[in-house]
């Protein structure tokens, strides 16, 4: 795969030198590999220093929470950037994702006779039940999703809002009031679910993110994804060209509560600790701030916001009276000046980076170059 | 005994909802914003009571006067920096915006005053009264009264003069009430300043039943009294009111029976029932898309 990219590449070359303009572009596959390539990277890097003692314990856990609240504001973004409803509910999927996965490994670790330690030290078996775990997590949420999601969709707007945020109450007052059903120890009520193994760590934190990440990615590029922009832009123009929309408004909430599910069910391992009141309204909301302040219907812009919010109020902990006012601050004045989010609709792709700088095209030569492409056509 | 005892409690809780959601209701019917920041108020409100009555030991009249007072000039105060400045933003925007707000007014009052709960001094000093062999208490009956004359002041103030057909006019098409004269930021502002000025009185009401101000005691009631407008149908005062006293009674019918724990999950269980049948809430009109 890589020698197909780099004769590639070798091969615009000389066509480049005898047709004047021919654009030289990167094949889909040699797009896949490099950011393939840089993903594992990443990972690896990531992994070293955590393994290495370059990344302290508790920066560690600040990155995997980072990684969990990206998979959040991603997956909220579904819903709100794509679809262009307003979901008020999202910390509900996550509390499902979180209590189902954490249940499911508690349960099962006990069966066979897995102790945290065995996940400290990722033996096979602790892989593939933290594999089975979360996604386990996910289709919990989803499963809820889709049952919050057909009588919730028939509304709109404000009221649509209104409704999830009811549901997630009631999930949360639900997670309060089972800590035993019929003799079955369940959630632990409000002293919460303790005794989760420590089901992660930054590889395989960051591995489902990547993941997440493209599955929706290439979920979007495909016509289901532009079946769902196309409901955002105008749903009734949307229906007129034939675009089931009740079962695609379906179709991207349930999405969106599946990977809320997924991140719930890594929140779960890494805290450690599940109780009800974590997943009230106002966690629903910081996501939806992340989703909002990075720019709705921007991937890049989720991930940038929720990486840096999650680690601003802990980089500010020594300002810690002083922290949640300036928060408070940043985001009014955010929405004041830049009401579209920071990234608007933008969307960040390294292959189209790589094009550009192939073909010359340089951000502060793009105007020359366009121009010259006119006086060409 | 007991069931005039309940009623009267459902008849107090839900009173002081219906003010709360008249508040979201007025604002929301003039600029379609999910005011965030009005429980927020409320708890204000409640700080400077204690301020005025505990601190300074004013008397509890001026204090309530304080209060009103204080909470109308925050609401106006907040219009004019947070949401004047979008008016023409998407609504998500200004919704994020009044999250922010909501969000400052609840950290600043922790570190003005602490987050462990302050005790509000008794605004009236007032015996149970005794009917038959039922405890009838005062601040019951005060809270449904004051909230019966704040609704019917409102309903005048609205229906009748001609600030309220202007509000009524601007909800209805701000740009035809610009053309028609109507000076849109000023009718926007005194919305937000009565709409202001019922959390204050809630505030008052709130701490007279409670006796505590705390920096969070908004999030609930707020998001309570927004869950009454909507199922009363948002933008309607008999909405309003009627959705308030459906909550009230409800949270007290299920402590009653002895399921307080479940209380919350019923009052949001209800506003779904309600959506579902009536999307729009019970009172609410229902507005057609234009394509």
């Amino acid at each position: 795969m890589a020698n197909e990219k780099s004769t590639n590449v070798a091969g615009a070359r000389p066509e480049g030198a005898t047709a004047t303009r021919a654009r030289r572009t990167l094949s889909t596959p040699a797009r896949y590999v490099i950011n393939t390539i840089l993903v594992v990277a990443f990972l690896v890097i990531g992994d070293l220093m955590v393994s290495g003692g370059a990344i302290s314990r508790y920066q560690g856990f600040v990155l995997q929470q980072v990684g969990i609240y990206i998979i959040m504001a991603v997956s909220l973004n579904i819903a709100t950037g794509y679809l262009g409803q307003l979901p008020l509910g999202h910390a509900g999927f996550m509390s499902i994702g979180g209590y189902s996965c954490a249940i499911f490994i508690i349960r099962v670790s006990e069966a066979i006779g897995v102790t945290s330690q065995d996940f400290i030290n990722g033996t096979p078996v602790c892989g593939l039940l933290f594999v089975v775990g979360v996604v386990f997590g996910g289709l919990c949420a989803a499963l809820s999703g889709l049952v919050i999601g057909i009588p919730a969709l028939r509304l709109k707007g404000d009221y649509l809002a209104i409704i999830t945020l009811g549901f997630a109450e009631i999930i949360r007052v639900v997670m309060l009031n089972i800590d035993t059903v019929v003799g079955f120890e369940l959630t632990g009520g409000a002293k919460g679910l303790i005794g989760i193994p420590p089901y992660t760590s930054f590889l395989n934190v960051f591995a489902v993110v990547a993941i997440s990440l493209f599955l929706i990615h290439t979920m979007m590029k495909s016509r289901h994804g532009r079946a769902i922009l196309a409901i955002r832009d105008n749903e009734i123009a949307a229906e007129a060209t034939g675009v089931n929309t009740t079962y695609y408004k379906t179709f991207a909430f349930v999405v969106s509560a599946f990977f809320a599910g997924v991140a719930g069910a890594l929140y779960a391992g890494c805290i450690g600790v599940m109780a009800p009141a974590r997943f009230g309204f106002m966690k629903s909301i910081e996501i939806l701030v992340m989703v909002v302040l990075g720019g709705m219907g921007s991937m890049l812009g989720s991930v940038v916001s929720a990486t840096v919010l999650t680690i601003l109020p802990e980089a500010l902990r020594a300002f810690a009276d002083y922290r949640m006012i300036a928060y408070a601050v940043v985001l009014i004045l955010t929405m004041i000046f830049r009401p579209q989010g920071l990234m608007g609709r933008y969307d960040f792709s390294l292959g189209n980076v790589i094009e550009h700088l192939m073909n010359g095209e340089l951000p502060w030569a793009r105007k020359k170059a366009d121009k010259e492409a006119d006086a060409n056509a | 005994m007991t069931f005039l005892t309940q009623v009267l409690n459902g008849l107090q809780l839900g009173s002081i909802y219906a003010l709360v959601a008249l508040g979201y209701t007025m604002v929301y019917g003039i600029i379609l914003l999910l005011n965030f920041a009005h429980g927020d108020i409320i708890m204000v409100g409640a700080y400077i009571s204690w301020v005025a009555m505990a601190s300074l030991g004013l008397h509890p009249a001026i204090a309530v006067v304080l209060s009103i007072g204080g909470c109308a000039l925050l609401g106006v105060l907040i219009d004019k920096v947070a949401y004047a400045p979008l008016r023409n933003a998407p609504r998500l925007s200004i919704l994020i915006t009044a999250i922010g707000v909501s969000y400052f007014l609840e950290n600043g009052a922790q570190l003005v005053f602490g987050a462990d709960a302050k005790v509000v001094p008794a605004f009236v000093d007032a015996p149970n009264i005794v009917v038959g062999d039922a405890h009838v208490s005062v601040i019951a009956v005060i809270t449904i009264v004051v909230t019966a004359v704040s609704t019917a002041v409102l309903t005048f103030l609205v229906q009748r003069t001609k600030l309220g057909r202007a509000m009524r006019a601007v909800s209805e098409d701000m740009g035809a009430a610009r053309l028609m004269g109507i000076n849109v930021n000023t009718t926007i502002s005194f919305t937000f300043a009565v709409g202001s000025a019922l959390a204050g009185i809630g505030a008052i009401l709130y701490s007279m039943a409670y006796a505590q101000a705390t920096p969070t005691m908004g999030i609930m009631l707020g998001t309570k009294a927004f869950v009454a407008a909507v199922l009363g149908g948002i933008g309607s005062i008999p909405g309003a009111v009627i959705g308030g006293l459906l909550v009230g009674f409800a949270e007290v019918l299920v402590s009653a029976i002895g399921l307080s724990v479940w209380k919350d999950a019923v009052v949001f269980a209800l506003l779904i029932i309600v959506l579902i049948v009536r999307p729009t809430g019970i009172l609410g009109r229902t507005m057609n898309e234009k394509v």
